[in-house]
């Protein structure tokens, strides 16, 4: 017998078929493709270097030379805008990525061992849980000193427990449906059983949250950039340009407004994606 | 079990929990770089002097011993004294809670104000263009940092306008709504759109269940079924959701007092990490811990006063 016959994985793709994504959902896409490009080309498509000072056009006001406008450096808006897409969309996938598949693995470990792995796992979210996320977060970087790098290992230490969770509520309940039994039956061994059996129909809520994850990531990057824990100038990350150009918001909202803008669409993009694979992927009666 | 003996064991609950909390600050803090006794003396001392201090500290002991101690001074509500501002970290956290607790209060309010009455219209329109309005606007909300929102609306009404104050706290309770809605409205803005959707989705999910079914058939006046029927049933599980994002709210104002210049706890925070006040960042991580362990605890009790069908235990 197949192996995939076992499991309702084949009955999850037909559905698939039958619903078409909603527009938000291509929306979303449309937009990861720009930010994609963006961070993938972005020496092709900005027109300055993202750190070059040019004292002869100091915060200059949105123009032909300069669409965005320019800072107090005179460095163009524009291109630090493009490269900062590099940095934010890097900081939505190295803030989610170890939590993903960390918390994955726990959770599918824990939610179908149960006993004592279950019980330390339940204290340790006891005790993360009782911390505002973000205070956690930036006591960590504290110790650590700020900076991109120690931000994703605060995020990820912390980041991994609420997809553990989500995954081990689901392989809790997936472990009693018939098909799990019947591979248990025919003798797989526990291996097999979680990782070709019970992940494959588990991880979906894990999925749907990675894309609200990235969303949050972004904002939560762009937050301490602002803060100066995150990424430090003169990088071009959309927070750390908007506390740069703070002091010049009434006279020179240009420098803080486009960054800012870029932002918001980025943190649309993967929420708008998130919802729409909840939809797709929410199992049909 | 009845209520009062489910409210005992849930506070008994979060004691070993908080215990293990005190130990993550605890081994946290002592893996922070540099050493307390220069951090509190300064630069230029003799080996003497730190070792002077350190004994005064029982730096000396050995670290279950010193774990002990700082539990000991703990229940004493000996927090030990900020390096920098050279006060007792009680003091200053007695000083500068109270803001922060209005801040996210006022920002909880504000945040239900906006949720709740949006929420209702854009259910009982729905998939009409008022809804579409209502869920574009939230969505995108979800998508802002609250820092940014805050620049925005205090450039726009603060600086330009100048209808606002650009920063900083009344003297009373009265001056604070209007000293603190600036800030209120771009910490609560985030968790109005979290509510909104929970809330537009159960109302949704209430809509056709049996016993509002009954409730309209039974000829019940229309006020009477959303009031007494739909909302009250809709609303428990965004309560529970309100609870538990309390905590993240508590987080958020780290932040926005930073941009409005807030004399908080949570710019406190941020102050102490750039200055490496460790006793400082040591005390109000605790606070924020027990904080939100006592949020989570009234949250559990609500939700049991409010769903009858609750189990306890």
């Amino acid at each position: 017998m197949a192996t995939s016959s076992l499991s309702p994985k084949r009955d999850a793709r037909r559905s698939l078929l039958r619903v078409s994504p909603k527009p938000t959902l291509l929306l979303g896409l449309l937009l990861l493709a720009v930010f994609l490009a963006a961070a993938l080309f972005p020496a092709q498509l900005a027109p300055y270097e993202p750190a070059e000072f040019d004292y002869t056009a100091i915060m200059q006001p949105p123009s032909a030379a300069h669409p965005f406008g320019t800072d107090n450096f005179g460095r163009d808006v524009l291109s630090r805008v493009i490269w900062g897409t590099r940095i934010d969309l890097q900081i939505a996938l190295f803030t989610t990525l170890f939590p993903f598949i960390f918390g994955t693995l726990v959770g599918a470990l824990t939610g179908y061992y149960g006993r004592w792995l279950d019980a330390i796992f339940g204290r340790i979210v006891d005790v993360v849980v009782v911390f505002p996320f973000l205070v956690l977060v930036i006591a960590i970087v504290a110790v650590l000193g700020p900076g991109l790098l120690n931000m994703y290992i605060a995020v990820s230490s912390v980041g991994w427990i609420y997809y553990a969770r989500l995954v081990r509520g689901e392989v809790m309940v997936q472990k009693k449906a018939e098909y799990a039994q019947a591979a248990r039956v025919m003798g797989y061994s526990p291996a097999r059983v979680i990782f070709r059996h019970l992940l494959p129909n588990a991880v979906t809520p894990a999925i749907v949250y990675l894309m609200t994850d990235m969303s949050l990531g972004i904002l939560l990057g762009a937050s301490l950039g602002y803060l100066g824990l995150g990424a430090q100038p003169p990088t071009a990350e959309w927070g750390v340009m908007i506390a740069d150009g703070k002091n010049f918001m009434v006279t020179a909202p240009w420098v803080t407004t486009f960054p800012g803008l870029a932002l918001t669409a980025a943190g649309l993009t993967f929420s708008l994606i998130g919802d729409g694979l909840a939809d797709l992927l929410r199992p049909r009666a | 079990m009845n209520r009062w003996q489910y409210a005992l064991t849930r506070l008994l609950q979060i004691i070993p929990t908080f215990f293990v909390v005190m130990l993550l600050v605890f081994v946290m803090v002592r893996l922070l770089p540099g050493d307390p006794a220069s951090a509190i003396l300064g630069d230029r001392v003799t080996d003497e002097a730190i070792a002077q201090v350190n004994r005064r500290l029982g730096l000396d002991q050995p670290l279950p011993v010193q774990f002990g101690i700082f539990v000991r001074n703990f229940f004493r509500g000996d927090l030990g004294s900020s390096a920098n501002l050279r006060v007792p970290v009680l003091e200053l956290i007695k000083e500068r809670l109270p803001v922060t607790l209005y801040l996210t209060a006022y920002a909880g309010v504000l945040a239900a104000l906006l949720a709740v009455p949006l929420a209702i219209l854009a259910a009982f329109r729905r998939n009409t263009w008022v809804d579409g309005l209502i869920r574009g606007v939230f969505q995108v909300g979800l998508s802002v940092p609250v820092f940014y929102v805050g620049l925005q609306l205090l450039t726009f009404f603060g600086a330009r306008l100048g209808v606002f104050p650009v920063g900083g706290v009344g003297s009373n309770f009265t001056q604070n709504l209007y000293y603190l809605f600036l800030p209120a409205l771009s910490l609560g803005f985030y968790l109005s759109a979290i509510l909104m959707r929970n809330l537009r989705a159960s109302i949704i999910e209430v809509f056709s269940a049996e016993y509002v079914e009954f409730a309209r058939s039974k000829g019940l006046k229309r006020r009477v079924v959303v009031l007494k029927h739909i909302l009250r049933n809709a609303l428990i599980s965004t309560v529970t959701l309100f609870g538990l994002s309390i905590g993240q709210l508590i987080g958020g104002a780290v932040i926005t007092e930073t941009v409005f210049a807030v004399p908080g706890v949570g710019r406190l925070m941020v102050d102490a990490i750039f200055g490496r006040d460790y006793a400082v960042i040591q005390g109000l991580t605790l606070t924020f811990a027990l904080l939100v362990s006592l949020v989570f605890l009234l949250t559990d009790l609500l939700y049991a006063t409010l769903d009858p069908r609750a189990e306890l235990s």
